[in-house]
């Protein structure tokens, strides 16, 4: 086991920002959490990461409590945080070897590390180059490299493509699956669901605190949605009337004030009776993650 | 609790890569400030005085200014720089997750202010020196004593960045604790001729007791109380070295 946590409590003053959550993390692994903002998924990765004490419960990051020996957990971890937080005072390079330093890793070493890393994500180009002169993206990228420079057990990333591009999110999906080839365990948080689609063996869904399910992606589509989605665009008809022209068919069934969704196994019947009663604006498609997390957390925002 | 390791040297070695980057805007800014004292007042208005202790005012005022360039210089470090990595750079929130612990970041960050100060300080012996205002072998201890005055002053100044809200924050500090500690520790006038109050007041700041060392080391006497000066120096220093990083550990780690 990577990480394993129970009954794991984080509260800042009076915010109960984690609440009791439990959840093992298994070797090369990738593990998600989603979840709405403030759900405590940042919160989770702290205390994994020794950034922040746990409260109360038991938390095993790499076999060791890190309430107890922080640096040697840290020294297995590669971390990449919420928000870039690179030395401005350095070039691209030196940030990355500065870094090794930090890790005891020997300057020799360290230097030719840096320059496969920056290989890796592409940025070999700015090897020189000022990190304020990096736009975000490949602010994005540099962390990433950082993040592996002491070749870490485990990679734990925090939202790692929010507000890039699609070529540099694709380009940094390409990188975690050459990772995961190479066996490194990985713990991501993300709002993306395509993103947690795609690089996740199993994700966690937060929220107020708390695992609401855990499972892989799959299933959780399976298990929570179905196969497929029906949206019907309401357009000024009352919900009443569809609930009561479907009432005969053995569907989930959610209404927001624009459209109705149903979730179900196979659609071909409700779609075809959906024709027949002369409903027109109609999409069928396959269930995501999206479907699972909305259904779970609630359409409308929380705070 | 409060464990430091060698790893602070790690912190120490990144402040001075970053150092070398802007060696001559630091030359600069740490020289300009000591060297219009020494001039304005020195020259300026030692011009208009007679001797004091013996001895012109410019060379009087001399030894006290090489302290204070390094005090000035520490508390800049610790204080501003500190802050700027701590909160607004989150240079910290990026060290710690690494080996390195909290506590050596702030170690790393304190003698690296003693380091600056010692640099400063130095800087200044120099241009003294050239002035022909320097008269002892004795003052080649100066820079060992200005590495005391750079880490107590570091200290201190990490103690206010642990609680500081704000770079605002920083002004009041410098205008109500340093800049008095400033002109009230011997520098510019002799304190033996102050009322009783001030003198008892100035004897416990710690810079007060450089600079009586300072004089005695450029000038080649015997200071009248080394033990005291060396005490004062070295044992406030330890208290807010503590006191300092477990603030900073507190207000880091949440
Ligand atoms: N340093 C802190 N001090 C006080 N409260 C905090 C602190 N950090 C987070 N919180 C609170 O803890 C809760 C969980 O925050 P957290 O950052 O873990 O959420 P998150 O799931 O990562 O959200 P997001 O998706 O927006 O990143 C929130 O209510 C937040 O306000
Ligand atoms: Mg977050």
């Amino acid at each position: 086991m990577v990480v394993v946590a129970k009954n794991l409590i984080k509260k800042y003053k009076d915010t109960m920002a984690v609440n009791g959550i439990e959840f093992k993390v298994q070797e090369k692994e990738c593990f998600g959490f989603i979840g709405p903002n403030g759900a405590g998924k940042t919160t989770t990765m702290k205390m994994i990461y020794c950034f922040v004490p746990r409260t109360s419960g038991d938390l095993q990051v790499l076999g060791r409590d890190p309430s107890i020996h922080p640096e040697l957990v840290k020294a297995n971890l590669g971390v990449v945080p919420q928000d870039n937080n690179l030395d401005e005072d350095l070039n691209v390079f030196t940030n990355l070897t500065m870094y090794a330093n930090y890790f005891d890793i020997p300057k020799a070493i360290a230097r030719t590390r840096a320059k496969e890393l920056l290989a890796f994500v592409q940025l070999t180009e700015k090897e020189k180059v000022k990190i304020n002169e990096l736009s975000s993206g490949m602010k994005r990228r540099l962390m990433i490299a950082r993040g592996l420079i002491n070749d870490p057990k485990l990679l734990i990333l925090d939202e790692p493509t929010v507000g890039l591009d699609p070529q540099a999110r694709h380009l940094i999906w390409d990188r975690l699956h050459e990772l995961k080839k190479q066996n490194v365990s990985m713990i991501i948080t993300t709002h993306y669901m395509d993103e947690a689609t795609e690089l996740c063996d199993r994700i966690a869904v937060m929220d107020k605190g708390k695992i609401m399910v855990v499972g892989k992606p799959k299933d959780l589509i399976r298990d929570h949605i179905g196969e497929e989605v029906v949206e019907v665009m309401l357009m000024d008809m009352p919900a009443g009337k569809l609930k009561q022209d479907t009432s005969g068919f053995n569907v989930t069934l959610e209404e927001t004030s624009q459209k109705c969704y149903f979730y179900c196994r196979d659609c071909r019947s409700l779609l075809s009776h959906l024709a027949d009663k002369g409903y027109k604006h109609i999409l069928r498609r396959p269930a995501t993650l999206e479907d699972v997390f909305l259904k779970l957390t609630g359409r409308d925002l929380v705070d | 609790m409060i464990k430091v390791s060698s790893r602070w040297t790690k912190v120490w070695y990144r402040n001075y890569i970053s150092f070398l980057k802007f060696f001559y805007v630091n030359l600069v800014g740490n020289l300009g400030d000591p060297i219009l004292y020494l001039l304005a007042m020195g020259f300026g208005l030692g011009a208009f005085l007679g001797q004091i202790e013996g001895v012109s005012y410019v060379q009087f005022l001399a030894p006290g200014i090489i302290v204070s360039s390094a005090m000035f210089a520490a508390v800049y470090e610790c204080t501003f720089e500190s802050f700027l990595k701590m909160i607004h750079l989150k240079t910290y929130d990026a060290i710690i997750v690494t080996p390195v612990n909290i506590e050596d970041v702030v170690t790393g960050d304190i003698v690296w202010g003693a380091t600056k100060a010692m640099l400063s300080g130095i800087m200044m012996f120099v241009v003294i020196t050239v002035f022909g205002l320097i008269h002892s072998w004795w003052s080649l201890f100066i820079p060992l004593l200005i590495f005391l005055v750079g880490l107590h002053f570091a200290c201190f100044a990490m103690l206010i960045t642990a609680w500081a809200p704000n770079f605002d924050y920083f002004s009041y500090f410098l205008e109500l604790v340093i800049t008095p500690i400033f002109f009230f520790s011997g520098i510019f006038f002799p304190l033996s001729q102050s009322p009783g109050w001030l003198r008892a007041l100035s004897g416990t700041f710690p810079l007060t007791h450089a600079v009586e060392l300072s004089r005695a080391l450029v000038m080649g006497t015997v200071p009248q109380r080394p033990i005291t000066n060396i005490l004062f120096l070295i044992i406030p220093s330890i208290g807010l070295f503590y006191w300092s990083v477990w603030r900073m550990k507190k207000r880091m780690i949440k």
